[in-house]
């Protein structure tokens, strides 16, 4: 029951793009089209569950025993950035068809901001789904990173969709391009309020 | 260029919110007041200064290969150093912001502006770049976090003047993106820059 409603949180209360402003440019700059969306999606996903697992690891048995989590920041990100890297060269060797589908949007992940904001989100925050407020453990965490990678899957494709009929209606000349994509991306988030409450 | 041209160049020309559209997270999320807005501007104006300067001054000494993870563990630095300094001295402005502060080591306009200028020019010049820069980030989200602050809770600054409690929708996040949206519109029409 309590992964559901992780999930259900992740994906629709708490959407990481449209209610918290993560990973807005990769959801403003790779949205116009529906099949580029899903790419990035899926290498997001893939990213942030493993990054959120190895953050996770490396907060709770290095960062806290020595006591010096103030160098949180720096430690994951140059974590995120190195594991990007080695998932590529991994994939490119055992998968070359995964490495095609991802492969130009990987580099991109490092600085996509849901990644490491996903990662301290869960080590700093305590949650509570449908019952007490507790600090997650590492299977709730990589279920949540998981869902919310999902979360911002479904917001960009979503996006993408409505975007590409964007593209033929007869926009005014000043709200040509981000403007009008912000427009569109407001009432999106109009839409999705509807949701909050649910969980 | 003259030093007074630089800072002019990010603030108008260049403005990262309006025109060159980076950094747009710190943007949408933390401008639910002008107070809010302008804490985060600042706090990011900190570390591209500051980045800029180191980063123009050691530019010389990093291999071309391996530059952009060198130029990520030193803006990371600063913003520990943000962090620390803020946790200090105005706890509750860092609480506000939250998750947003570790999170400028990711915005792109630190790492643009490293990419694109400190890293051929003089120290400077850079931190006039990173000073124009940042006061243009932090002058679109003060403006960006007022109308919303007006439109949504009837405030301005922290003073109230009006009574009731406004339109709640431009405090949520429906509201960043539609007063992003026409504050860009403006700017564009301003300056002319269709």
């Amino acid at each position: 029951m309590e992964i559901l409603i992780i999930i259900i949180s992740a994906i629709f209360v708490n959407n990481i793009v449209l209610t918290q402003f993560l990973g807005i440019c990769p959801f403003l700059g790779v949205s116009t089209k529906v099949d580029t969306a899903m790419g990035m999606a899926a290498a997001v996903c893939f990213v942030m569950a493993i990054s959120t697992l190895v953050t996770y690891l490396l907060q709770y048995y290095i960062l806290v025993p020595l006591g010096i989590e103030f160098m949180q920041t720096l430690t994951f990100i140059l974590v995120i950035a190195a594991l990007v890297q080695m998932i590529e060269i991994i994939l490119k060797k055992i998968s070359p068809a995964l490495y095609k589908a991802l492969g130009i949007f990987l580099p991109l992940i490092t600085t996509n901001c849901c990644v490491l904001g996903v990662a301290i989100m869960v080590v700093s925050k305590e949650f509570a789904f449908g019952g007490e407020a507790h600090m997650l453990n590492l299977g709730e965490s990589v279920l949540y990173s998981v869902a919310m990678a999902m979360g911002f899957g479904v917001a960009l494709i979503l996006f993408a969709g409505i975007r590409e009929q964007l593209e033929l209606s007869n926009v005014p000349k000043a709200f040509k391009g981000v403007p009008i994509a912000l427009v569109t991306a407001g009432i999106l988030a109009l839409a999705f309020m509807g949701f909050s409450g649910l969980v | 260029m003259s030093k007074g041209g630089i800072i002019l160049k990010g603030l108008v020309k260049d403005n990262p919110t309006f025109v060159l559209v980076l950094g747009m997270c710190p943007t949408l999320g933390t401008t639910t007041s002008a107070i809010n807005g302008f804490g985060m501007g600042v706090a990011t104006m900190f570390v591209l200064i500051l980045s800029n300067i180191f980063i123009s001054l050691v530019a010389g000494g990093i291999p071309d290969k391996v530059r952009i993870p060198c130029y990520i563990v030193i803006i990371a630095s600063f913003v520990t150093i943000l962090q620390l300094v803020m946790q200090a001295f105005v706890p509750s402005m860092y609480e506000v912001l939250g998750l947003f502060i570790p999170l400028i080591v990711v915005n792109c306009i630190v790492l643009g502006r490293a990419e694109a200028f400190a890293n051929k020019n003089g120290v400077l010049d850079s931190a006039c770049d990173g000073l124009g820069v940042g006061l243009g980030f932090t002058c679109a989200l003060t403006l960006i976090g007022l109308v919303r602050e007006i439109l949504g809770s009837g405030s301005a600054f922290g003073f109230k003047f009006m009574e009731g409690d406004g339109i709640l929708a431009f405090v949520l996040a429906p509201g960043a993106f539609f007063v992003l949206a026409y504050l860009m519109v403006i700017f564009r029409k301003l300056t002319g820059n269709l």
